[in-house]
């Protein structure tokens, strides 16, 4: 499997966010795309997960499942917001998204007391999830990573709120999904440390040709 | 998608969801009537119908904004975008469960609120039956508005303003149909198939159109 990106550009009303951007990354891979803040790193994420029209360009997944329409279909998109209901107890919560996902093809979620043990969170799924701490929401959020399997994960700053054992344990949640074939792009500061990551820096439309990569 | 069902239900039941306003406003505009008009028994019993219909209205269209802005400002909607299940699958499973929560309450509670207005048990019977197929359509209606309106901080009024005109005819045919079974030489089943056939027209087209429109709404 192998996400190609090519000459993406995007606009938000009337300003072109950012301009030809692309990238390749097979199987195992992950992106890392870096910045200051304004450069565009959330909405090309939203680009890849299918949320926004890309002005120009094309987003393709070579070797996907036949019948699939847009790579959003096998991806998971991990926004600002956590996409959990605070009414809800966090084990209704990922059930929910279990079974409303479902698994894509050549994969299974893991079930939910392995998804909150792996998060480092185990007892705490019958709460309301109104009444976890910011850090703790975010946690169970990648814990929804977990439970319905996708091979591409979007992550735009996952580790937002987190203290520095949640980002190890993070890093390790990636590096477990990179080792099992898995693609990631992810928005994030928090080292990988591994050496099949790729580095996208964006510069929005102060620098020249508004965004370049190479390999980290 | 009875994961999805499920969990609006539960949404809605639980603190902060939408399941009981919609029926104690319906109470509430029901109860005030016979305080404003004064205690002319036959007055009431004809103007009954018509009453609670306009109340089931009204309160059908209060919750309708939360239905898709809540999803929203948590994220939630940005993953059922991204699913491979149909979008417009997605709309409708939640108008049903909106409906289960927020309109079968209403269907339940118009007998006592009948019984306010001095209706008789067929007058009740018919209310309760157009009700319970009529208020579909102000559901999948109501999608529409709610979904133009997703984006929008303060869209509850903005969706009533919307959806109210295309909620008019369910509510002629609706009315239409409960007086057609009191007074007697007015036939009560075209009224009624064709309210019918509104609640089922628009559970196609809303759906779509609310599909659509969140699409477009994506920022």
């Amino acid at each position: 499997m192998r996400l190609l990106a090519e000459g993406l550009s995007a606009r938000r009303g009337e300003d072109l966010i950012f301009n030809d951007i692309s990238f390749a990354l097979g199987a195992g891979e992950a992106l890392v795309v870096t910045g200051p803040n304004g450069s565009g790193k959330s909405t090309l994420l939203r680009v890849l997960a299918g949320l926004l029209m890309a002005e120009k360009g094309s987003l393709k997944l070579e070797n996907g499942p036949p019948e699939m329409r847009h790579p959003s279909e096998l991806s998971h998109y991990l926004g600002h917001r956590n996409a959990m209901k605070r009414e809800l107890t966090v084990a209704e919560n990922l059930s929910f998204w279990k079974n409303f996902m479902g698994d894509s093809p050549g994969g299974s979620g893991r079930d939910l007391v392995e998804a909150v043990e792996a998060v480092g969170l185990p007892g705490i799924a019958h709460l309301p999830f109104g009444y976890l701490s910011a850090g703790q929401q975010r946690r169970m959020a990648m814990a929804k990573l977990l439970v319905a399997y996708r091979p591409i994960w979007i992550l735009d700053e996952p580790t937002a709120a987190l203290d520095a054992g949640a980002d190890k344990l993070f890093a390790g949640l990636v590096n477990a999904h990179l080792d099992q074939g898995g693609i990631v792009v992810a928005a994030t500061h928090q080292p990988l440390g591994l050496d099949r990551i790729q580095e996208l820096r964006m510069t929005g439309f102060a620098g020249v040709d508004g965004g370049l990569w190479h390999d980290a | 998608m009875i994961a999805l069902f499920l969990r609006d239900l539960k949404l809605s039941i639980r603190a902060g969801g939408g399941a009981m306003i919609g029926v104690l406003f319906f109470m509430t505009v029901v109860a005030v009537i016979p305080f404003g008009v004064g205690p002319d028994l036959n007055l009431l019993a004809r103007i009954g119908p018509a009453i609670l219909w306009i109340g089931a209205l009204l309160a059908s269209l209060l919750g309708l904004d939360r239905l898709f802005q809540a999803e929203r400002e948590d994220g939630s909607l940005d993953l059922m975008l991204m699913q491979e299940t149909p979008l417009l699958v997605t709309v409708f499973v939640k108008c049903a469960a909106h409906w289960a929560a927020t309109g079968l309450p209403l269907v339940i509670a118009a007998p006592l609120l009948g019984l306010f207005m001095n209706m008789d048990e067929l007058a009740i019977g018919a209310t309760m039956l157009t009700l319970l197929v009529g208020t579909p359509a102000i559901t999948f209606i109501g999608a529409v508005g709610a979904a133009v309106a997703v984006s929008l901080p303060r869209g509850g009024l903005l969706v009533s303003i919307l959806v109210l005109p295309l909620a008019i005819p369910v509510l002629i045919f609706g009315v239409s149909a409960v007086y057609a079974a009191i007074e007697d030489p007015a036939p009560f089943l075209p009224p009624l198939m064709i309210l019918m056939a509104i609640t089922l027209f628009f559970a196609v087209i809303g759906p779509v159109a609310a599909a659509a429109a969140l699409r477009h709404a994506s920022d």
